[in-house]
């Protein structure tokens, strides 16, 4: 296919993804800012979120001051941060746009409604309807635009970079929202969770959709340790980081074996399956997220050298 | 013109009720207003959800719009289709046999009956294809003549569009929305399809590619999805199964032209091209066109690979060309013009200047080079400011433009603002040229919305119609 042609669905799948993220982001934040917490300042949880998905300089700027209402005005619906939900969807279908003779009908027609009526959401009917409602409703339309993608679509190119524009998207993503959350959740003092932490990593977890899932694997309490292992090194988890590689080395190795990307994920794959989550947690676990996430981009960065002829 | 004056396609009958509407005109009687506008609102949503919509230039930059669908059909009956498909197909004979004559030999300015001046001088001809022979001989793959009617046996072709017309896509999305809106008509009629437009228009494209290309590669080049009738190169490229391409996929190489893959550089052997020539290659013509493919036009010289439209039919669909197109019928093909041309006024000729100037408020008057409906006079509905600033305008280029007469435009009953009321519309059948010369039955019915208006393009508020050939 056109290399400009893989490199729109690529975003294209990219936005979505990022699209979801946010929304699990926003979700878990607003049912974390819910809890009471010593103190009554609850703005920290928003504060957290902002520096993920946005740019502080830039919402105050606009808002004054952080509070849960603006924060979600800002990162849910407006237009000029790049990463809020609007942005990320219009971009998405942007790019779809741009490239639709490569989608089925049912991929272009249900991303396109996603973007039409997200056009008609404002503040107000966001309220009126819910925020878990709103962000429940972007979480199913992007599950529907990767069921539209898997369900309809040929095994063919755009098929394949769709898929490589979602995982390394959510890998990207996954890993962010870990190191963020995980600086905020750990105790600084050595003292056991309590009630209050227990329901914050619990929202973590839900943020990963790995609620039940803890429970499955571990049946036990909520350990920190346990939580990290889980969304980092499970190969079974689907928004695990472990997880994301292992796909993006498969769809790289059926695209082209020997191909510089390819091998990158190889390594990295294979150097993931060797690490233990204690010796990750001894060197500290937000390192360890850095170099991932700059692994990341790097295999972006070669992916669009080798196929989609960016330079 | 007033709108009561006008012909009527469903109601023109002598007895009322036309033969092609006997059994619609039945239907509708029995169909309450209510049904009709949900039917309206259904269909605007079916375009939204599908994308289907052009930018409008001038105004807000990038803002989408919907062009506006009405849900009553226009309806021909074989007959009627006969003649406006026979007589269409016939101008686009002669015009590709005036293209290849021009490019030539220049018979028929040799014997006298075009001015070599009109041709030569002419911005619109491409000296830089002269002497070029062409697969099958053919520059107008694609035409979209657009016809308009003033009673039950008179047609007149308004004017031949011969570079890159538009519009298709929604010929085949109306009949697409139609069929899911009104199931119960389709079965009680016997319309003749348009749906195999796009595999048609797909062997024409295969059928020009250059000699001995075995199995030739076809893409459609667009300038991007910024353009107003992006949608329709998207819509057209998806429906063929071929490739969409911007000017910066492609590239020249040896003589070849080649596009960027995924897996590296594949060969092009036909480009769809939806740019005009101006834009297509930045060595060739416009040095500072983005859109399209610097040393392009080496390799179609060379014949390495086809365009269509070819470089240079911009001649034949010039205003002023266009009056003599019953002259290349009869030259090139010793025939009778079967549709009429509208009688036009040179406002480069003396006489006619001077009629014109003291007949504008009964003239339409437009720009020789204008489209989409821009630059152009409809002197009836015109104010007195607008005919003094006409008029200052031909009086500094006479060349520029010709003028009509203002036609009676049949009208067909169209829903507005929730009732039915008579609007004036055209036709824009679709002409394929490759192994031979075909048209598929119907085409693009284009409406003026406003009351007693004779501008049917989109950009000035038409709006379009699905448009029914009955078969015999």
């Amino acid at each position: 296919m056109l290399g400009r042609t893989a490199n729109n669905v690529y975003w294209m799948a990219r936005y979505i993804e990022r699209a979801e993220n946010m929304a699990r982001l926003l979700a878990s934040t607003y049912y974390m800012s819910l809890l009471p917490v010593a103190g009554g300042n609850d703005v920290g949880e928003w504060e957290s979120a902002l520096r993920l998905g946005g740019d502080r300089e830039d919402f105050l700027s606009r808002y004054d001051e952080v509070t849960a209402a603006k924060a979600m005005a800002y990162m849910a619906l407006d237009a000029d941060n790049p990463n809020s939900i609007r942005a990320t969807i219009r971009n998405a279908r942007e790019n779809a746009r741009a490239t639709r003779t490569a989608l089925t009908t049912e991929v272009w027609e249900g991303l396109n409604e996603t973007y039409l009526e997200l056009e008609r959401m404002s503040y107000a009917k966001m309220i009126d309807q819910g925020f878990s409602e709103f962000f429940d409703w972007v979480k199913e339309r992007s599950h529907l635009f990767r069921g539209a993608v898997y369900g309809t679509m040929r095994r063919g190119d755009a098929f394949t970079f769709s898929r490589l524009g979602t995982f390394i998207e959510r890998a990207d993503n996954s890993a962010r929202v870990l190191a963020t959350k995980w600086e905020m959740l750990t105790p600084k003092s050595g003292k056991p969770l309590g009630a209050e932490d227990y329901y914050r990593w619990g929202a973590l977890l839900r943020a990963f959709s790995a609620f039940k899932a803890y429970r499955e694997v571990y049946s036990g309490i909520i350990e920190p340790k346990r939580v990290a292992e889980l969304l980092v090194l499970r190969a079974d988890m689907p928004r695990s980081l472990l997880a994301c590689i292992n796909e993006l080395t498969e769809i790289l190795g059926q695209l082209r074996g020997n191909a510089p990307c390819t091998l990158l994920a190889g390594q990295a794959r294979d150097q993931m399956r060797r690490n233990r989550i204690d010796g990750i947690l001894r060197s500290g676990l937000p390192r360890y997220l850095g170099s991932f996430i700059n692994r990341n981009n790097e295999l972006h960065a070669m992916i669009g050298k080798e196929f989609m002829l960016v330079l | 013109m007033a709108l009561s004056a006008a012909f009527d396609e469903m109601n023109g009958g002598e007895n009322g009720l036309r033969n092609a509407y006997r059994a619609y005109g039945k239907w509708l009687d029995g169909v309450p207003p209510e049904r009709l506008i949900e039917k309206h609102q259904q269909a605007d949503l079916i375009f939204q959800r599908l994308g289907v919509t052009f930018s409008v230039y001038g105004n807000d930059e990038g803002t989408e719009r919907l062009i506006p669908f009405d849900v009553i059909p226009r309806i021909l009956d074989a007959e009627e289709w006969k003649v406006v498909s026979t007589g269409v197909c016939q101008r686009v004979r002669a015009i590709n046999a005036f293209l290849d004559d021009i490019y030539h030999e220049q018979h028929i300015l040799k014997a006298g009956r075009i001015p070599a001046t009109l041709i030569l001088n002419n911005p619109a001809f491409r000296p830089e294809v002269l002497g070029l022979d062409l697969p099958r001989g053919v520059y107008v793959h694609v035409a979209g003549i657009d016809v308009v009617r003033v009673s039950a046996k008179e047609f007149y072709v308004l004017e031949d569009n011969a570079r890159v017309p538009s519009g298709v896509s929604y010929m085949l999305e109306n009949r697409e929305t139609m069929m899911r809106l009104f199931p119960e008509l389709f079965a009680a009629h016997s319309v003749a399809p348009v749906n195999h437009y796009p595999e048609a228009l797909l062997r024409t494209l295969r059928a020009s590619a250059p000699r001995g290309t075995a199995d030739p590669t076809v893409v459609v080049l667009t300038p991007g999805h910024f353009n107003s009738a992006y949608f329709e190169h998207a819509f057209l490229a998806q429906q063929m199964g071929v490739d969409l391409v911007e000017g910066s996929d492609l590239f020249v190489d040896d003589d070849a032209l080649y596009m960027r893959t995924t897996d590296g550089p594949s060969r092009v052997d036909v480009i769809y091209r939806r740019i005009d020539d101006d834009f297509i290659d930045p060595l060739a013509f416009d040095p500072n066109s983005m859109l399209g493919v610097p040393g392009l036009l080496s390799v179609v010289r060379n014949g390495g690979v086809s365009l269509a439209n070819a470089i240079g039919t911009g001649i034949a669909d010039d205003k002023a060309v266009y009056t003599y197109v019953p002259e290349m019928i009869e030259f090139y093909l010793g025939e009778k013009p079967i549709l009429s041309n509208v009688p036009t006024y040179k406002l480069g000729e003396e006489d006619d200047r001077a009629y014109v100037l003291e007949h504008l408020d009964e003239l339409v008057v437009k720009e020789v080079a204008g489209s989409g409906g821009y630059g152009m006079l409809v002197g009836p509905a015109s104010t007195v400011e607008e005919r003094f600033e006409f008029k200052n305008k031909i009086l500094a280029n006479p060349d520029g433009f010709i003028a009509q007469p203002t036609l009676g435009l049949s009208t067909c009953p169209t829903l507005v603002n929730g009732e039915i009321a008579p609007r004036h519309v055209d036709l824009r059948p679709y002409v394929l040229t490759g192994e031979s010369t075909t048209v598929v039955p119907g085409g693009l019915t284009r409406v003026a919305l406003r009351e007693g208006s004779l501008v049917v393009n989109s950009s000035q508020g038409g709006g379009t119609k699905d448009t029914w050939v009955l078969e015999g």
